[in-house]
């Protein structure tokens, strides 16, 4: 039995709207169709001011045209079957939420606090236990950063506990 | 011939040699990295470009191309994983020769090989970009529309993964160029409210997460992963029984990785996996293929590197990029001022000329430093995800803020990450994403400056011979997959 019939035959197994080709291809469609609406509420620009088309016109082109090369995949994902993927692992998870506490951080205390913390926490969730090196990613890199960007590009950070210190505010 | 001679000014200038020396030794850093490249390095290093001259920051940018497509060979080799996605088809010869106790002979095949494919690419570019450019006088704006329409549909039918995916993820590139006001009316689309999208999404925060970000989020499913690292004496020139047996392999996949380089598609990967399976094709001995061929190791060296110049043609000669890494340097060139086209051939020929040089240059000192150095090169595969990741994160971050200062672009930054790992994980390739954003102004600016001309007829297009052309040559590359696909 080769690859395509044994996928063929796990995927058989599940409800239609469980398999990824589905679900890939509902968000793709789902999100095209929102944003297709959305651009009925462009404004409209009087003929003398309109160059060819109006706005709108080319995205909700792009976005029609999206949704009908879906529509193909899904079509096509019936006779050759995606590949099942493994799950994704915790790490993966971790690391998304790192993110997120990233932009919580950043946004209400520090930038570089932000950075230094996701640097440890990433690190240490991918299985980093040396102190010495988690301190390292978290503390001694990111400074070399903040200054070398600080004084080779004059970049000004974003206020925040840790910045203000630096900065002297 | 006199603009030949523009082409050595790097050599009697000491700033553009450290230039190039720094960028060659950071593309190969970049190059033997797995998960990094190119492209991510040359977007990274793109806010520091803005230090230096228009010249200097291009010539950085090429010896990053240049030298991190070769150093991905060194990993292909040792570790038996690609440094560069170019390096795919490096590792199918590469590393069991180096098991066999040949890894100094494996890469210094490569090596050479790499250098003399990359040294071929840079004589197409010099005497094929200035032809192209001299061509696209002719072009008008519906001339561009059909153009860029090629270019997108080259790129999906000869990309990695599906015509179709490919031609989505294009699609959602030129959407993507669409956020913020419209360029010719100042109506704003897809803003909703948010004053900081009205200028639209930066070129840098996406490639830096779909290819950075994303390739973070990819490293963390990977964690269990164990790399058997081959032992490297030292490289070897190839013996000459070696150059006998592959000098007309070399040959063959400089003109194909050139070939395919000038076409806007996956460049490098493209090609040398074409090089891998035309060598195999003409080879008197197929059956040693996968074994630790040197001949499946030269064919795939040497048509990644020659993609490199390849690439950069339509890139210099049109502003229509020929790779996801030509499109960093396309943007470099843009945001030093410099637009490319067949004006810049005329006007600055010893700003192009001085391109080429450098590339001829970085090719010539990634065969000294890989030749010597490849030993040190590979130690740097011993930094563990662990820890290179999050200071990449850092690096990504700062890098991505500094460009406007602005916090929103390292939102869009993480965005595109997640974004971007979903995609690959479902077999879209982020390239056209970025080639489409790229092109996506072209597309839509040529094509609205067309109607305009055409008071709105569409059929016009059908009476301009060059545009007809294109658009022939549009629908055979959506076919091409298909006729494929049937023969297979």
């Amino acid at each position: 039995m080769n690859n395509v019939q044994k996928q063929k035959r796990a995927n058989k197994s599940l409800p239609f709207f469980f398999k990824d080709e589905f679900k890939v291809s509902f968000i793709i469609i789902l999100i095209s169709t929102v944003l297709l609406i959305s651009t009925f509420s462009f404004d409209i620009v009087p003929p003398i001011l309109n160059r060819g088309i109006q706005p709108a016109t080319f995205p909700k082109g792009l976005l029609v045209l999206i949704i009908i090369l879906t529509s193909i995949v899904y079509y096509l994902s019936f006779k050759k079957p995606w590949e099942t993927k493994k799950k994704l692992p915790q790490p993966f998870f971790l690391t998304l939420l790192s993110f997120i506490f990233f932009i919580f951080i950043s946004k209400t205390l520090d930038f570089f606090l932000a950075i230094s913390l996701l640097s440890v926490f990433v690190s240490y969730c991918w299985g980093e236990r040396r102190v010495i090196y988690l301190i390292l990613v978290s503390i001694i890199f990111p400074i070399i950063v903040f200054i070398f960007f600080e004084t080779i590009l004059g970049l000004r950070f974003p206020p925040g506990i840790i910045t203000n210190i630096y900065y002297q505010v | 011939m006199e603009n030949l001679s523009l082409m050595f000014a790097p050599l009697v200038s000491s700033k553009l040699m450290i230039v190039l020396v720094f960028g060659t030794l950071f593309g190969l850093i970049l190059g033997v990295l797995p998960g990094l490249g190119p492209t991510t390095g040359g977007a990274l290093i793109l806010p520091f470009t803005m230090t230096l001259d228009p010249l200097s920051a291009i010539v950085l940018l090429t010896a990053i191309y240049c030298s991190a497509t070769y150093g991905g060979a060194i990993t292909a080799v040792l570790i038996n994983t690609p440094g560069t996605p170019a390096a795919a088809a490096t590792c199918l010869d590469g590393y069991p020769l180096a098991q066999k106790g040949e890894a100094g002979r494996a890469l210094g095949m490569a090596t050479i090989s790499s250098t003399i494919g990359g040294i071929f690419s840079v004589v197409v570019l010099v005497f094929f970009a200035p032809l192209l450019a001299q061509l696209a006088y002719e072009f008008g704006q519906p001339e561009y529309f059909a153009l860029a329409i090629f270019g997108l549909t080259m790129l999906a039918s000869i990309g990695e993964g599906s015509p179709i995916k490919n031609l989505i993820a294009g699609a959602f590139g030129i959407l993507i160029s669409t956020i913020g006001k419209d360029f010719m009316t100042s109506i704003e689309r897809f803003t909703y409210g948010i004053n900081e999208l009205s200028e639209g999404i930066g070129f840098i925060p996406v490639v830096v997460g779909l290819f950075a970000i994303s390739e973070m989020l990819t490293q963390s499913t990977l964690l269990d992963q164990v790399f058997k690292r081959v032992a490297l004496k030292a490289v070897k020139l190839p013996s000459l029984l070696d150059y006998k047996k592959t000098w007309k392999t070399i040959l063959r996949s400089s003109g194909i990785g050139s070939f395919i380089g000038v076409l806007p598609a996956e460049g490098g990967t493209v090609a040398s996996l074409i090089g891998y399976s035309e060598a195999k094709r003409w080879s008197k001995n197929p059956e040693e293929f996968g074994k630790g061929s040197v001949e499946g190791i030269a064919g795939a060296e040497a048509a990644n590197n020659a993609a490199t110049g390849g690439a950069m043609v339509p890139t210099l000669a049109l502003g229509i990029p020929g790779s996801a890494t030509t499109a960093v340097i396309l943007t470099g060139l843009i945001i030093h001022g410099v637009r490319p086209g067949p004006d810049l051939f005329r006007e600055q020929p010893e700003f192009l000329y001085g391109i080429f040089g450098s590339m001829l240059i970085a090719n010539i000192l990634f065969f000294i430093f890989g030749f010597f150095g490849a030993k040190i090169f590979a130690r740097i595969t011993l930094v563990p995800n662990k820890l290179l990741w999050p200071m990449i994160f850092a690096v990504s971050v700062c890098g991505t803020y500094s460009l406007s200062q602005s916090m929103l672009d390292v939102w869009i930054m993480l965005f595109f990450g997640v974004i971007g790992f979903f995609m690959r994980r479902y077999g879209f390739s982020v390239v056209p994403v970025i080639i489409g954003l790229i092109l996506g102004e072209l597309v839509e600016g040529t094509l609205r400056q067309s109607l305009v001309i055409f008071e709105g007829n569409w059929l016009l297009f059908l009476t301009r011979p060059i545009v007809v052309t294109f658009f022939i040559l549009s629908l055979i590359a959506l076919a091409f997959p298909l006729l494929r696909k049937k023969r297979k």
